[in-house]
């Protein structure tokens, strides 16, 4: 009972960081019908500007924070700017390729500045533990896991109830007829892309404290949370939310019961058996797959 | 489309006759001379890029000519590496046979879990193919007993007919040159076939290909077999040209190395990965010079040239042409 416990407050914690990656992937696939390969990077140039920021220029984990998360969406945004607008009416395959070309060049780029060996915050908290129940909780995993979800209902409501979120809406749902109302389509996917890249970023910051952070850490972040946004439907907010916590929890569950060697392979079969059953995703509408 | 004029070629004019037997002749000749005109090193990589020619060629079958993106193809070339190297060095059989064995196996492997992935469209086909590719890497990396983990397999033999083993450069250069022609020749008879236009029926429109009686399954599994097949036929090649293989070869590097040859080649050309197979192999060897920032450079110049030149370098050659003919005529 004890291990189940554990089990399920890590699956959570680990989940919401899924979650958070997840949101931003979905999120440009779903307005921009781009699918960002350099997803993990910007989550991987989160934690280390994060690390640079708090190590090197002394700032402390919780200024780290913000600072990592707002360079990263300049870089975003510039990005955007230069590739990705001239490819608006490019096929899927060249937008791919640019991310792949993007996601090369973080890669190496962050190997050549911060070197091969893996590094990591101080735990701000100093390793305090948080007593749940019966269980103990690191109080930074906890602050992590509460930071993830307070940004998560934040892009909830700027999505529901502000201009913007309705101009976003209207150009999920149609890009040439929000076009035709006025809304400028351009600025809409600015802003996904930006927001999109800055929820990684984010998540790689939080976790910069909790696990080592190392150049090649964005590819496993890539391949899950590809997982996480099929799972949840593409284009779908509150399915990578939700396709992020059931990842998190199956991978803790197998890893805990089956086995650790195949716990990064549990996303794929998942994925692969979910498929088999509701090929646009667990929560996606039937024709939205294309 | 170059295909259009080749099919032109094929017509009984005699001059372009002679012009085209005189290029095979001059190409021939290049292929014969080349081992004995470059270094040592020079000829390890044109052995590389002859095998990723065939890989480049087979992805882009399914890539360019049905358009469907594929990120599981690296995996096919796995398949092939794996299945003539464990054929060879754990069954014991001959190098030659178990080569020969790897391509239908390898096709065989596709006809599995083409019928899976094949009706998924768009972003899922290409996410859930690159997931396929992952999961068999994890399943190679943890069955230690039939694959070896990641230790890999060591000491693949040389192929060899008779008496005579492919042991020397030259000699292997020759046997993947001639593979190389041999892809080409299959792929290009291919799409001039009645088959080979079925896939591009697929690719321009699929509802109008359905409604014209162009089975979608059908077809595109096909192709994937196929392309699967002479991608495994690169991978045995290739694991018999290095000798040691890893599950690395899944990686999703090889997937993207293969992915440039053909998207900066030019997809849905038959000289388009030629010309990328060439490049990327011998290119990235240029910038040794700019050592760790290499793999930067190469990041760049994939966005740059995918923003540029979205058709690919085989699409500049009809450009310039028309440029030519419209200056000419002016």
């Amino acid at each position: 009972m004890d291990l189940f416990a554990q089990l399920l407050t890590n699956g959570i914690i680990i989940g919401a960081t899924y979650a958070l990656i997840a949101i931003g992937l979905t999120l440009i696939f779903g307005m921009m019908r781009v699918i960002n390969f350099a997803h993990g990077e910007f989550y991987m140039l989160g934690a280390y500007v994060a690390l640079s920021a708090a190590t090197e220029f002394n700032l402390g984990y919780f200024v780290a924070l913000p600072v990592a998360v707002v360079l990263i969406a300049v870089v975003g945004f510039v990005f955007e700017r230069v590739f990705l607008r001239p490819l608006r009416n490019a096929d899927i395959l060249s937008t791919a390729l640019v991310t792949i070309g993007l996601s090369i060049f973080f890669q190496n780029t962050a190997l050549v500045i911060w070197g091969p060996k893996p590094g990591q915050i101080v735990d701000p908290f100093g390793g305090t533990t948080v007593m749940v129940g019966d269980i103990g909780v690191t109080a930074i995993r906890l602050f992590a896991l509460a930071v993830a979800v307070a940004a998560m209902v934040a892009l909830g409501l700027l999505i529901k109830y502000t201009k913007i979120g309705r101009m976003m809406r209207a150009t999920f749902q149609d890009r040439d007829a929000a076009a035709l109302q006025g809304i400028e389509v351009d600025r809409v996917f600015s802003l996904s892309f930006v927001v999109g890249v800055a929820f990684a970023a984010l998540a790689g910051a939080l976790l910069s404290a909790v696990f080592v952070v190392s150049p090649d850490m964005g590819n496993m972040a890539n391949l899950k949370s590809f997982a996480v946004v099929i799972l949840g439907g593409l284009g779908n907010i509150p399915g990578a939310v939700a396709g992020g916590f059931l990842l998190g929890l199956a991978e803790s569950f197998g890893a805990g019961y089956i086995s650790t060697g195949y716990k990064d392979g549990i996303s794929f079969l998942l994925l692969i058996i979910v498929l088999l059953i509701r090929p646009y995703g667990l929560f996606g509408r039937e024709g939205s797959e294309a | 489309m170059s295909e259009h004029a080749g099919v032109q070629s094929d017509l009984p004019k005699p001059r372009i006759g002679t012009m085209k037997a005189a290029l095979v002749l001059v190409a021939a000749a290049a292929i014969l001379g080349f081992p004995f005109a470059v270094d040592n090193y020079t000829l390890h990589l044109a052995i590389l890029s002859a095998i990723a020619v065939i890989a480049a060629s087979s992805l882009n079958l399914v890539m360019g000519y049905v358009g469907k993106l594929s990120l599981g193809h690296a995996a096919f070339f796995g398949i092939g590496a794996y299945t003539s190297a464990l054929l060879s060095v754990s069954a014991g059989v001959p190098s030659w046979l178990a080569m020969l064995a790897a391509a239908p196996v390898t096709a065989f492997s596709a006809l599995l879990i083409g019928p899976i992935v094949l009706w998924l469209r768009g972003a899922y086909f290409i996410i859930v193919t690159l997931s396929f590719s992952m999961v068999l890497q994890l399943v190679i990396i943890n069955w230690v007993d039939f694959t070896n983990g990641p230790m890999g397999i060591l000491g693949i033999a040389y192929p060899s007919i008779g008496s005579f083993e492919f042991s020397s450069k030259a000699s292997y250069f020759y046997l993947v040159a001639a593979g190389a022609v041999v892809t080409i020749w299959c792929i290009r008879r291919l799409m001039q076939s009645r088959t080979g236009r079925a896939f591009e029926a697929l690719r321009e429109n699929e509802n109008v290909a359905m409604s014209i009686g162009v089975s979608k399954l059908h077809y595109s599994l096909l192709a994937f077999c196929i392309a699967a097949g002479f991608a495994g036929f690169a991978g045995a090649l290739y694991a018999h040209y290095v000798s040691v293989i890893t599950p690395e070869m899944f990686g999703f590097d090889v997937m993207v190395g293969m992915l440039v040859m053909v998207a900066v080649g030019g997809k849905g050309t038959l000289s388009g990965p030629v010309i990328g197979a060439i490049l990327v192999t011998f290119v990235p060897e240029q910038l040794r010079l700019v050592k760790e920032f290499r793999l930067s450079i190469f990041g760049i110049v994939l966005m740059l040239s995918v923003v540029l030149m979205p058709n690919g370098i085989a699409s500049l050659g009809p450009t310039l042409r028309g440029y030519w003919e419209r200056w000419r005529r002016s």
